[in-house]
């Protein structure tokens, strides 16, 4: 078992090496001088020579390279290049409000998801299960930002019945909460679809088990058979799918915090892309990234961990 | 069940007039080949369905709702949404192309040479891989148009770089596994080189399940494209596109809903008609490409 904690645990990091040395890559190889895109067309060498000094871009590429990961390791990922602040705190700054949106949007899509999921793989081939299959490829296709487009257009500026933009004021509960309801509706909408249609397979896998079979032959109750022996291990994909599924939403929160005009992740890569402002977007990719790879390493283990099968291989 | 032939294929699935029959009896399948089929002819024909330029200004009759003169109203500079919604079609489907065919050639090359080749190169390939899908796609393509600017070349660049691994790893799966079957062995007896193995014996049994793959993926590209041009660093202006039909309906939301209606509809359409030919071509072909 430590073993294999250990060898996910160096994958992972690995991976993320990888994703910083292509970061940095694309900065440097790429043709186009990031000093005059920072500074623009009309910088004078004084200042550019200046402002490579500062950003230590006078160095040689791998000393560079090396510096900018020494940095990483520090919790350093650079400053803002308008106004100065530390590229780490902005991000965690507007952390907690992408993830809130992420939690609450996959919460309901969990809420939901499974149980349709359940329902579909017992009966099987009825109409409720032929209906939740096609919406759930309709919800797992349809673009995020079309559902949130959709979304805005009916429910806050025809109907009126949610805000439109914001995400209320800080300190009330109540009202982010009522603020986050049609951006969380939007995001976990295709995950609905993503669970229910994972669960359904998982389970109609799980039910054709020995183990299930055994139950069956044991004369224990179907309805205990389902949520006790079955519903328990055919859970498990959804645990994995969750850890990938957190780091994506997180991503897609770009679309929806620009509809709904919401403060986040998304909204500072995305104004910073506007003013170019490149250290505080590779810092946001870079965390968005860190966070993905590290809620797939513990979807792993938690999986291997509930999975008795899994478990025991280890 | 694969049947090995004896020019050293693997048939799956039925194939032919077999294989449209069965599709056209997948009543999803068939609604979404129709809806396929109908995008296709709409950006195909478009000079003639459109009546209007679709960057032409007509500044009087701006915000306009559906009439007879506009069928899907106007937007903010008078110019006709309807002619925006068919031309943006060519765009979309144009990037789809391209994107899908450039990575869907370079995941089959990286695939089978990460399948094929020795140890180290399937290692480092598949951690390449591994470090590109856990960027976060939206956040990476922000970051690559900040570098190399807007543009609908950026915008294939990204669709490329972020898909190759999708099918990279399908790909390579599928190599490994040919690799030690029978016929492969014999051939590399008969003194066959890497190249001629991988181009005459596991190309014609990867390219299957990467084009039902790609067919796959063609909704993501679409949005992809959408999505960038939605938030204005896609298409650009005044080329028509969904996203940027979509964006122009986001910023005058409250002088006109039928942007975003016209705009969101055919990203809709066109998504859930690949999505269901997708899946029924899947089925119908090669149903263990489910469980990935």
């Amino acid at each position: 078992m430590l073993f294999y904690v250990a060898q996910r645990l160096a994958l992972a990091v690995l991976i993320v090496a990888v994703a910083l040395a292509i970061m940095f890559g694309m900065i440097h190889i790429v043709p186009g001088d990031p000093v005059s895109i920072v500074l623009g067309p009309r910088a004078t060498p004084e200042l550019i020579a200046e402002f490579r000094q500062r950003m230590g871009m006078d160095k040689p590429l791998p000393v560079q390279f090396l510096l900018f990961f020494l940095n990483v390791l520090k919790g350093d990922l650079g400053r803002d290049v308008f106004s100065g602040y530390l590229v780490l705190d902005l991000v965690l700054q507007q952390l907690p409000h992408s993830a809130a949106l992420a939690g609450l949007g996959l919460g309901w899509a969990v809420a939901l998801g499974i149980p349709l999921g359940c329902f579909s793989a017992i009966k099987r081939n009825s109409w409720l299960d032929r209906v939740t299959g096609v919406l759930s490829v309709s919800a797992i296709a349809i673009p995020t930002f079309v559902v949130a487009l959709y979304a805005l257009l009916v429910f806050a500026v025809w109907l009126r019945w949610f805000p439109a933009i914001g995400a209320g004021h800080s300190g009330q509960i109540g009202e982010q909460l009522w603020y986050l309801v049609l951006p969380a509706f939007s995001i976990g909408l295709g995950w609905v679809g993503f669970l229910a249609r994972l669960v359904r397979a998982s389970m109609l896998e799980t039910l054709s088990e020995n183990h299930v079979r055994t139950a069956r032959a044991f004369g224990l109750p179907e309805r205990w058979i389902t949520y006790r022996y079955a519903l328990r291990i055919a859970i498990l994909p959804t645990v994995t799918l969750l850890g990938i599924g957190f780091g994506r939403v997180i991503s897609a929160a770009v679309f929806i915090e620009i509809v709904f005009a919401r403060p986040g992740m998304g909204k500072l890569v995305y104004d910073s892309v506007v003013t170019q402002n490149y250290p505080v977007v590779l810092g946001a990719m870079f965390v968005a990234t860190g966070i993905f790879v590290l809620f797939t390493l513990a979807a792993d283990l938690v999986n291997a961990m509930l999975d008795p099968r899994v478990r025991e291989k280890l | 069940m694969a049947v090995i032939a004896a020019a050293g294929k693997i048939e799956i699935g039925p194939r032919g007039a077999g294989a449209w029959r069965r599709l056209l009896s997948d009543p999803l399948g068939a609604f979404g080949l129709a809806l396929v089929l109908l995008v296709v002819a709409i950006a195909i024909f478009a000079d003639l369905l459109a009546q209007y330029s679709p960057t032409q200004l007509d500044i009087r009759n701006r915000f306009s709702g559906p009439n007879a003169a506009h069928w899907l109203g106007s937007d903010h500079l008078g110019r006709d949404t309807f002619s925006r919604v068919v031309y943006g079609g060519r765009i979309a489907l144009w990037v789809s192309l391209i994107a899908v065919s450039l990575s869907l050639s370079i995941g089959l090359v990286l695939g089978m040479l990460a399948g094929y080749g020795p140890r180290w190169l399937d290692n480092t390939l598949m951690l390449v891989f591994d470090a590109v899908r856990s960027f976060p796609t939206i956040m990476f393509a922000l970051a690559v148009v900040t570098i190399l600017g807007p543009s609908l070349n950026t915008v294939i660049f990204i669709v490329v770089v972020t898909t190759i691994p999708v099918y990279g790893r399908i790909v390579r799966t599928q190599t490994l596994s040919l690799r030690t079957h029978e016929f492969i062995l014999a051939e590399r007896a008969l003194g066959a080189g890497p190249f001629r193995v991988l181009l005459h014996h596991v190309l014609p049994n990867v390219i299957g399940p990467a084009l039902i793959l790609a067919s796959m993926e063609i909704p993501v590209v679409i949005t992809i494209e959408a999505g960038l041009s939605f938030l204005g660093v896609g298409v650009r202006p005044p080329t028509p596109s969904w996203g940027s039909i979509l964006n122009d309906g986001y910023a005058f939301i409250n002088d006109t809903p039928w942007l975003i209606i016209a705009g969101g509809a055919p990203v809709v359409i066109t998504t859930l008609g690949f999505t269901f030919l997708g899946e029924a071509l899947r089925d119908i072909f090669d149903p263990r490409l489910r469980r990935e």
